[in-house]
């Protein structure tokens, strides 16, 4: 149901396709869009299955699997890592117990990497659901992670 | 005019001409990958890429218009060695096991490299192999072979409307497939072959049936019988290095003896049955007020789509099943009664410029008997073209044999079969006469030939003016099928052809299929058709003889046992 | 004063959700201004001006929009809002510090150049950004700064936001449009340029965030005035985002003409932590890579043409000698590795071999042989792909084997030395 008033939203229009597909995303507590989904927007605005999986696949805030509820999109590009003298990747690989790509048991977390976010000047830097955290020490990293488990629990 | 220099000559060329025809102008050959003729310019593969004194960079030839005054190079060291590493990149995610690959020889990549001199990759292979989607009758997916140019992605999109193929993924992960990493057989394809036909390597492919008629061809328990379609003998010319649109009747019967088929039979005969059987249930729904416009039903692609999209026009497709389907039947009960023999020691193969006739074949309901199939196998134009090749025959040195009887004998109106606008034209002249009971002054029907999209013709049938239509391409079949659909449809009969120009354009024809060839293949059917003693369907003495003797009259009880079928929704 | 603060004069003054706060500070007065002058007189200004546009390209604004302005029918406006070149949050600031500034010069381009719709297209990950400008296209609409018969003229604009979904190549102009038609971001052959044949296949002025922001002031001073801002090589103020191993990383607004070295001394503070300088990389992972002894040059100066690239769109990376040389020039290709669209040869299958040779590097494994694939293959990506994403991204690679052939060489002799490479 969250996908028709989504839909709701627009106009039959193909150009409104990637729109739809971050409203959805954002809206599914497993950041994922369903073969199913695909085919009801597609027959929403006429366009081919083809098409979605194409443009799905292109953009990585996009995903046809289930992830976990938050995403932890590490940035790896030049200006963090000058400034990221613990590596926050290794951190919450090893706080979490997954790898790259992975997603926790608990369904909760997914480290991915993120293409630069523009927080050069507070690097190093990560991304979690839309949320930004900078200046980002071993510490830090670690209690915004545990703040959001509690939340959870 | 625009005046340009290429490789120091000077050239006048239109505005807007790309530098690529420019250069063919002066007979200047620059190498070309992702180029294809009648599809859009994606400019993707950067092979043709020429350097411009005071440009930046190089700029591919393909896409990049000439303006005037420019200096052009197509040669200079930097473009060749451009293109060489370029080439390079491609082999080095590519699986280049040559001697191997069905398209060894044939390959637009193979011959680049060796044009380029490439005799060693200076980049490690990446190829990250994948399954290979082999999972239905027509076509095979090679994607450990695909080099990504997009062409197939074009003319299923653009040209077929199908849209079944796009690129997922992005970056060097990026692979051109059907959505959510499915099969073809799972998605809409409609198995025409024109990704086939397009490919420049063997990353497409018609299911290769060579082996098993090598077999059957060497059984002495089974009789061996083949059929030709009408496009297959304007186009294996082609194949086999002859000039294109060469017109081959007899040499091919006689190769197809040399292979050592028992009997050489005529697909153009069937031809004729479906515009007598097609003809009658037209003539019939125009008095009975049955449902129109009436659909024809000879090409399996247009049927896919129908019964895969639009099942609600399954009830205008003619019952007719298509003259190779009614071959096989007849194959499998008339002849094996007539010659005394068990239907299960018939083999019947056809050559077809198909490969959705490969999938039309292999369905349940083509079966007289319920458990063999009417056609065996089918048959490419490539595929028969190979095997020649394998037997060494020489085309131009063998004999002119005719066709074996009784379905050796056929009419002109059969042969335009093979071209689009072809079965209405045959059917007019047939209907025509039927209906308004007098000869017809002039045979041939101008308005439906020719490459135009969709096309139109009125005729008066029995003092009424009837309109029909003729498209070609299933993106021009969409407009005639939605146009049903919305009961805006002006036309009493519409005929729909899944491959641009027809068969003769069909996705088992010869590589290099393009709309100049296309014009060739068609104008030689014309020919063909000028030529024959019988013009018209209805007067072929071999068909009069046939239902006198077996089917008693079109549309008969024992006619629609054996030469209809029906359609069901996959939808 | 080394800085100038003319695009970022409100930072930090006014509230970014108040409009009112705008209007106080000397907001939507050039807009009140534009609408009574002919939209050639305009464009005039703009030309006159020589401002060039601010995303990295450099292609004079005046220029672009002169052309646009001459096609006729439904036109659109986009402002390309999707910053991703590692290194450069400069559109993000301005969005999120004074966004009706950009809806302002958005408004001038359009009613300019005849231009009835707009679009600002965001890359998804600018989630602050986009609430913002959402935020701010609703205040302008009520207050009729956008809509139609803006102000009791004929004069009629609208903006929409599109959001970007993660692809830094969506930035390169045809690869945005078709994003915003809702198709993967993979570029156009060109011509016809985007101001014939844009979005929707109608013409489209597509400029840089940064840009807009200019016109307000150019429009403010005059075009003459605004002329004589920068060095001879540009005109008007840059945005600087300041980044890497430097005390003050930030965001800095200079006039053209200020050298590299002031910015990183003097608004930075230096090197942090105590360490040496070992190199600075301009505009973002695809610029140039060059040594201190430049450091004297103009953030714009033409020497840097040489590999076609010049500042970009306004990112000092400060780097220092504790970091290999290699691992950084692995980070630049991984990332366009990674954002390649895929559609076009070199760029696609180039990159993978480039980061297997930078790899060799990395591990102490390179060959001369190896040195001289990556040199041939680093110019035929930059000759030959399709867009600019790999016109640029061998810059790294290209600079350094100009500006530090010695770490490349020395490299190569280690790796024999350490008997990593047989033969």
């Amino acid at each position: 149901m969250q996908l028709k008033k989504i839909l709701d939203n627009y106009p039959k229009r193909k150009d409104y396709l990637l729109e739809i597909l971050l409203d959805l995303d954002q809206e599914k507590e497993n950041h994922f869009i369903s073969e199913e989904e695909i085919q009801r927007i597609g027959s929403y605005l006429s366009v081919k299955d083809a098409h979605i999986c194409s443009v799905m696949s292109f953009y990585t805030l996009l995903s046809t699997e289930p992830r976990g509820k938050y995403i932890i999109q590490i940035c790896k590009d030049v200006p963090c890592y000058l400034n990221d003298d613990f590596n926050v990747l290794e951190t919450v690989k090893d706080f979490l117990g997954v790898d790259l790509g992975e997603t926790t048991k608990d369904g909760l977390f997914t480290i991915e990497f993120t293409a630069c976010i523009a927080c050069c000047d507070e690097s190093p830097a990560m991304r979690i659901n839309g949320e930004t955290y900078t200046n980002l020490t071993k510490g830090k990293v670690i209690t915004i992670i545990e703040g959001i488990q509690e939340v959870e629990q | 005019m625009v005046n340009v220099i290429i490789n120091g000559r000077d050239v006048a060329v239109e505005e807007n001409t790309s530098i690529l025809e420019a250069a063919q102008k002066l007979n200047i050959n620059v190498p070309t990958l992702c180029h294809y003729p009648d599809l859009h310019i994606n400019s993707e593969c950067r092979i043709c890429v020429v350097e411009i004194e005071g440009y930046r960079g190089l700029k591919t030839s393909c896409s990049t218009p000439v303006r005037e005054g420019m200096n052009i190079k197509t040669n200079s060291p930097k473009v060749l060695n451009a293109r060489k590493t370029i080439t390079e990149l491609i082999l080095s995610n590519h699986d280049a096991k040559c001697t191997s690959c069905v398209r060894n020889m044939s390959c637009e990549l193979q011959s680049l490299a060796n044009n380029l001199g490439i005799d060693e990759n200076r980049f490690e292979n990446v190829l990250h192999k994948v399954e290979i989607d082999d999972h239905n009758p027509s076509l095979v997916r090679n994607a450990n072979r695909c080099i990504k140019c997009g062409r197939c992605v074009d003319i299923c999109k653009s040209v077929q409307s199908m849209h079944v193929l796009d690129s997922m993924g992005r970056g060097h992960d990026m692979e051109i497939r059907p959505a959510f990493g499915k099969y073809l057989s799972d998605e809409f394809c409609t198995f025409c072959g024109q990704c086939a036909n397009v490919c420049p390597v063997g990353a497409i492919v018609e299911k290769d049936n060579t082996d098993v008629v090598w077999q059957k061809l060497h059984d002495p328990n089974v009789h061996v019988m083949v059929q030709i379609a009408p496009a297959v003998r304007v186009s294996i010319g082609e194949e086999i290095g002859l000039s294109t649109g060469l017109i081959s009747n007899g040499k091919l019967v006689s190769a197809m003896k040399h292979l050592g088929f028992n009997n050489v039979y005529d697909t153009n005969f069937t031809a004729d049955l479906t515009i007598l059987e097609e003809g009658t249930e037209l003539i019939s729904r125009i008095k009975n007020g049955g449902v129109l416009p009436l659909m024809t039903s000879c090409c399996p692609g247009w049927i896919n789509l129908a019964e895969q999209e639009y099942p609600e026009v399954l009830p205008n497709i003619s019952s007719c099943k298509s003259p190779q389907q009614m071959f096989g039947t007849l194959a499998k009960t008339y002849f094996a009664n007539k010659t005394g023999r068990d239907p299960k020691d018939i083999y019947v193969v056809s050559v077809m410029p198909c490969t959705a006739k490969k999938y039309e074949a292999a369905r349940d309901e083509m079966s007289a008997d319920g458990k063999h199939p009417d056609v065996d196998i089918v048959l490419t134009t490539r595929e028969l073209g190979k095997m020649f090749r394998q037997m060494g025959i020489d085309f131009d040195h063998i004999q002119d044999v005719e066709f074996d009887n009784p379905f050796g004998i056929t009419t002109g109106a059969a042969a335009l079969f093979g071209a689009t606008g072809g079965v209405t034209e045959a059917a007019l002249r047939t209907v025509y006469e039927v209906v308004n009971n007098e000869p017809l002054d002039n045979l041939d029907f101008h308005d439906v030939r020719g490459l135009e999209g969709i096309k139109e013709a009125d005729v008066n049938l029995g003092g009424t003016m009837v309109k029909v239509a003729v498209s070609h391409s299933l993106s021009n079949a969409r407009t005639l099928i939605e146009e049903v659909i919305a009961g805006k449809s002006p036309y009493a009969f519409i005929e729909i052809m899944a491959c641009p120009g027809g068969c003769i354009g069909g996705g088992g024809q010869p590589y290099g299929t393009t709309n100049d060839v296309r014009l060739e293949r068609i104008a030689s059917t014309y020919t063909i058709d000028g030529a024959m003693v019988y013009r018209k369907s209805h007067e072929n003495p071999a068909i009069k003889a046939l239902y006198k003797e077996y089917l008693k009259e079109p549309n008969s009880k024992r006619a629609h046992q054996l030469l209809h079928t029906e359609y069901f929704s996959r939808n | 004063m080394i800085q100038r603060k003319e695009l970022t004069q409100r930072f930090g003054i006014i509230d970014p959700l108040s409009i009112t706060d705008y209007l106080k500070n000397q907001g939507y007065q050039m807009l009140h201004q534009v609408l009574e002058m002919k939209p050639e007189d305009i464009i005039e200004e703009i030309t006159l001006s020589k401002i060039t546009g601010r995303g990295g390209a450099n292609f004079p604004t005046g220029k672009k929009m002169k052309g646009f302005a001459s096609e006729t029918g439904q036109k659109y406006v986009i402002c390309n809002a999707d910053e991703g070149e590692p290194g450069n949050f400069k559109d993000r600031y301005l969005m999120e510090n004074d966004p009706h500034q950009v809806i302002e010069g958005m408004l001038i381009s359009a009613y300019a150049t005849g231009a009835t719709k707009g679009f600002i297209y965001i890359r998804g990950e600018y989630q602050k950004s986009i609430r913002i400008m959402k935020h701010t296209i609703e205040e302008a609409k009520k207050l009729n700064f956008l809509g139609t018969d803006i102000f009791g003229t004929d004069f009629c604009f609208d903006i929409e936001i599109r959001r970007g979904a993660g692809a830094y190549v969506c930035g390169e102009e045809f690869a945005l449009i078709e994003s915003i038609e809702g198709k993967p971001g993979r570029t156009r052959v060109k011509p016809p340029y985007p101001s014939e044949v844009g979005v929707f296949g109608r013409p489209t002025l597509i400029n840089n965030v940064e840009t807009f922001c200019n016109l307000p002031f150019i429009l403010k001073i005059g075009g003459a005035e605004y002329n004589k801002i920068g060095s001879s090589f540009a005109t008007g103020t840059k945005l600087i985002s300041l980044s890497g191993s430097v005390k003050n990383k930030g965001l800095y607004e200079v006039p053209f003409g200020t050298t590299i070295r002031k910015v990183i001394e003097k608004l930075g503070n230096g090197v942090k932590d105590n360490k040496t300088l070992k190199m600075v990389q301009l505009g973002g992972a695809c610029g140039v890579i060059i040594p201190p002894r430049l450091l004297d040059m103009d953030i714009d100066n033409e020497a840097f043409e040489i590999f076609d690239t010049k500042m970009g769109a306004g990112a000092i990376i400060v780097i220092d000698d504790s970091k290999d040389l290699f691992d950084i020039i692995l980070r630049n290709m991984e990332f366009f590795q990674h954002e390649s669209c895929g559609k076009c040869t070199p760029c696609r299958e180039g990159h993978i071999q480039i980061v297997n040779l930078i790899k060799k590097f990395v591990n102490y494994e390179a060959t001369i042989k190896d040195y001289q694939s990556l040199e041939s293959l680093a110019k035929v990506i930059h000759e030959t792909t399709l867009c600019g994403l790999g016109q640029a991204s061998p810059t790294s690679i290209l600079s350094t084997m100009e500006y530090f052939k010695a770490d490349y060489t020395n490299r190569i002799k280690e790796s024999y030395e350490r008997g990593n490479i047989s033969g």
